[in-house]
């Protein structure tokens, strides 16, 4: 059931009307129904997957409670009896069980994830070894279901796990309560991935009918599908002609295209976040924000801490700080200052986590070479220009004036664009070698006229496709300038209510008048869907 | 804000956007007053006094092929075609459905060459069969029937669905007929004088199988059992057309169908030389469809066919459709009139 189907929208009136109308009690019952109804209709065969993963989270989560709660019950009651080097022997003790547990609950959701996203990865490169060393033989590859928006639901559920093993906070004590934060399904397919401690309160509150939130959610849900509907799945129409005909498309083409799939990804992915936090809204939820106008970033690394902000934070909080202060990393650290100097000594641990989180980063979003190279290509400009910083701090002290001008935020503004683009090559193209060809015929095939005589207008768009996706493009430009100085929906609010209703009803009709959808438009997932 | 202020202004808004949609809705549904007129034939039943002694059921072969003018004209029978283009099986059931709770008529035609599609074949055709029927439980089931993968039922109910991207092709059709049609056809008839004479008709590709489909079958059992019960008498035709190709097998097919339920059936590619159909001067599209002189030949024979076959009677001097007719024909002639000047300025 795609976001942008009618049935979507029919299965979110039905569930929203049904729980502004049952006693309040069992709003979150509802939607943990709505939730597994969602995913049954998106694929009886995933049903399973979410099932295992969230039994084995909730049964592993109380265990380790259980011995948190039993240890600090021991240590408490015999206080007086045992020294405190007894007392810290025991506690390690504890912290050894929970650790198993939290292991086993680890190894087993990620291997699942592993075995259904990543198996027929492994064997292609198997494959590809074995017919490297001359054999003849290659292993054949498996059909395995690919349940919907399972690295994400798996991401969430680990968090949880690791917050709890952490003592943030206990473990869920309902099975079904925990059972929905898993599978909320406005979030389920993209995102955001979201903490079960800024989640489970609002979702398990019982929440009244208010006019006013409900009307903000729709607001949002509105402008979700204006960026879905009327930019992206426009967009993606030029895309996908300039990305499957690489042989015909060179240089010029590449770099509109570049260009394209930004924006189309932009307004595809912050689109559905929209609908995802207008639906919760609608319902009284609050769902973490995971974009922050990341196309004004000054560097690579702001915009990471803008963009996909869910991930990135648990990027850092599960992987990055834990691999940076586990002991082997410690060492590796010491040896390395011991025996590179203090200069590169101190940068090894550093690269090699951050090595590790954009590894991950890329294979998190696709099982093939090109989001590994991806992720490293991004891990490689964000330490550059860590290494630059030196650099731009002496220009910036020869130029004190050029942090603020103009022009060098525009300048910043349109190098993070160019560079987050280029990377994103790699998300188009079938492989990593025609992604770097097609990048060098950028400078190689020197065709710009292409994009002045009327060739743009062979990609499947017309000219007033065109000037619908710069209207759109100028509006959602305008929305992210005001944005800075508070919400726009605050300040439409405050607004007369002829004039609020002719903004919303305009946008309305834009979305149902210049939305690409119906007969002639291929109905389009979200892209990271996929992930 | 006062309460009563809150409710006057909700009910504004709903009165205005309900109405601007509604507006817009029909200023994005294609006119079909131009060009492809198709899509306005089956609309223009409703306008119709609904006392019809014959109606024919089917797509293009009966609404290029008869004349119902001619058939008054001559015979004094009152008839209406509603067919539209490449009308499949089930939608013929489905506007006959609809037909038969308006009137009952005394024959009903239906042109068999529609058993060849067993499965919903084009999106574009099955809009301009459909969207001009008036709601109703036959409008339902034609939309059932005959949506291909892509279509949505929701579509149908809100046409704004799948017209909004008329909206940077609006001509000026759309708002001169924004609330009004005019009408494209003569009782269903739609003309032309045109002459392009048929000469290499292309024979059939042969098929891998003859056999008609099953639903297909469904469908003109369906037929053949509402006629029945109605007590109207059903006449199956194969229309003069030379293309599509009809096969022996269908033939032989149609015939065993005709016989098993002791319906009349007549194959008019059998009856060419009868009716006087000369395909150099009698089609407008080498062998398609009739023109105008080929389609009178086809509608003078078969007027008689019925008067002495189907028990019709002249309903000529009756003076509601004296009336009726006289605008009628001169409506038809001046047509005539007109075509026939703009083919001698070619």
């Amino acid at each position: 059931m795609l976001f942008t189907s009618y049935e979507f929208l029919f299965f979110v009136l039905i569930t929203c009307v049904l729980y502004y109308i049952i006693p309040k009690k069992w709003q979150w019952m509802l939607l943990l129904l709505a939730s597994y109804v969602f995913y049954f209709l998106a694929g009886a065969s995933f049903l399973p997957y979410i099932f295992v993963t969230t039994v084995s989270t909730y049964l592993v989560a109380r265990k380790i409670t259980s011995l948190q709660q039993s240890t600090s019950l021991y240590v408490k009651e015999h206080k007086e009896e045992l020294s405190r080097e007894e007392k810290k022997e025991y506690k390690a003790k504890a912290k050894k069980k929970q650790w198993h547990w939290l292991l086993f609950c680890l190894l087993f959701n990620l291997g699942i994830l592993a075995v259904v996203k990543y198996t027929n990865f492994a064997i292609s490169n198997v494959n590809a070894v074995l017919t490297v060393f001359g054999s003849k033989t290659t292993l054949s590859f498996v059909d395995l279901v690919l349940p919907l928006g399972i690295s994400f639901y798996t991401f969430q559920s680990m968090g949880y796990i690791i917050d709890v093993y952490r003592g943030k906070y206990e473990a869920e004590k309902n099975p079904l309560r925990f059972a929905l934060f898993v599978s909320f399904f406005p979030q389920l397919v993209q995102g955001p991935i979201s903490r079960f401690d800024d989640l489970a309160q609002s979702l398990y509150k019982e929440h009244a009918f208010e006019f006013a939130k409900i009307s903000l959610g729709l607001q949002r849900v509105l402008w979700g599908y204006f960026k879905k509907m009327v930019i992206a799945d426009r967009m993606l129409i030029a895309v996908n002609e300039l990305i499957q005909n690489p042989d015909q498309y060179k240089g010029a083409y590449v770099f509109a295209g570049m260009l394209f799939y930004a924006l189309e990804l932009y307004a595809d992915f912050t689109g559905g976040i929209d609908i995802t936090i207008g639906i919760a809204e609608i319902l009284g939820i609050r769902v973490t924000e995971n974009f922050h106008r990341p196309y004004f970033s000054k560097n690579i690394k702001e915009y990471w801490n803008r963009w996909h902000m869910t991930m990135g934070s648990w990027f850092t909080d599960y992987i990055f700080y834990p691999i940076s202060v586990c002991q082997p990393m410690l060492k590796f650290s010491r040896f390395s200052r011991a025996h590179f100097g203090e200069f590169i000594g101190k940068r090894m641990p550093v690269y090699l986590s951050s090595f590790v989180v954009w590894f991950t980063t890329g294979i998190w979003h696709g099982a093939s070479w090109n989001f590994i190279v991806w992720g490293l290509g991004n891990f490689v400009v964000i330490m550059i220009s860590q290494e630059l910083e030196p650099l731009y701090r002496r220009f910036h002290e020869k130029f004190p004036k050029a942090e603020g001008a103009f022009a060098f935020k525009v300048f910043r503004v349109v190098r993070t664009i160019l560079l987050m683009s280029s990377l994103r090559m790699f998300d188009c193209y079938r492989n990593v070698p025609l992604t770097f060809r097609m990048f060098g015929s950028m400078f190689t095939t020197w065709n710009w006229k292409v994009i002045f005589d009327g060739s743009m207008l062979k990609l499947g768009l017309d000219a007033k496709d065109y000037i619908i996706l710069f209207a759109g493009m100028l509006l959602m430009l305008t929305v992210s300038l005001i944005q800075r100085s508070g919400s726009v929906r605050g300040k439409i609010r405050t607004l007369s209510v002829p004039v609020r209703t002719i903004l919303w009803y305009g946008l309305f009709l834009v979305v149902l008048l210049f939305g690409a959808y119906g007969v002639g438009y291929d109905a389009s997932q979200f892209i990271y869907n996929q992930f | 804000m006062g309460k009563k202020k809150k409710i006057l202004t909700a009910l504004v808004i709903t009165v205005v956007v309900i109405g601007s949609l509604w507006l817009l809705q029909r200023l994005l549904v294609p006119k079909y007053m131009t060009g492809i007129v198709e899509g306005a034939m089956i609309a223009e039943y409703y306008e119709e006094e609904k006392d019809h002694d014959v109606i024919f059921i089917g797509d293009c072969e009966v609404y290029e092929n008869f004349i119902p003018a001619v058939l008054w004209e001559e015979y004094g029978i009152h008839s209406f075609i509603r067919g539209s283009a490449q009308q499949l099986i089930w939608q013929s059931y489905y506007l006959l459905e609809e037909t038969l709770k308006y009137e009952t008529p005394e024959v009903v035609v239906f042109n068999i060459l529609s058993m060849k599609y067993n499965t919903p074949q084009k999106e574009a055709y099955n809009r301009m069969t459909i969207d001009g029927m008036k709601w109703s439980a036959s409008k339902i089931g034609s939309i059932k029937a005959s949506m291909t993968k892509d279509e949505q039922f929701l579509d149908y109910v809100f046409p704004i669905l799948r017209y909004h991207t008329r909206i940077t092709e609006l001509n000026r059709d759309d708002f001169k007929y924004l609330f009004h049609r005019d009408k494209v056809t003569f009782n269903g008839y739609y003309m032309r004088v045109d002459v392009k004479p048929a000469e290499d008709v292309p024979t059939g590709r042969p098929l891998a199988d003859y056999t008609f489909g099953e639903t297909a079958y469904e469908y003109l059992d369906k037929i053949t059992a509402i006629c029945k019960e109605k007590g109207v008498q059903l006449v199956l035709i194969k229309a003069p057309s030379l293309y599509p190709y009809w096969y022996d097998e269908w033939e032989v097919q149609m015939e065993e169908y005709a016989k098993k339920h002791n319906l009349v059936y007549i194959n008019f590619l059998e009856l060419i030389e009868e009716c006087g159909l000369d395909f150099s001067t009698d089609t407008y599209d080498a062998g398609l469809h009739l023109n105008l002189s080929g389609a009178q030949k086809a509608s003078k024979w078969f007027g008689k066919f019925l008067v002495e076959n189907c028990g019709l009677t002249s309903r000529r001097g009756d003076e509601k459709l004296e009336v009726l007719w006289k605008d009628k024909l001169a409506a038809y002639e001046a047509e005539i009139k007109r075509q026939t000047e703009a083919v001698s300025k070619e």
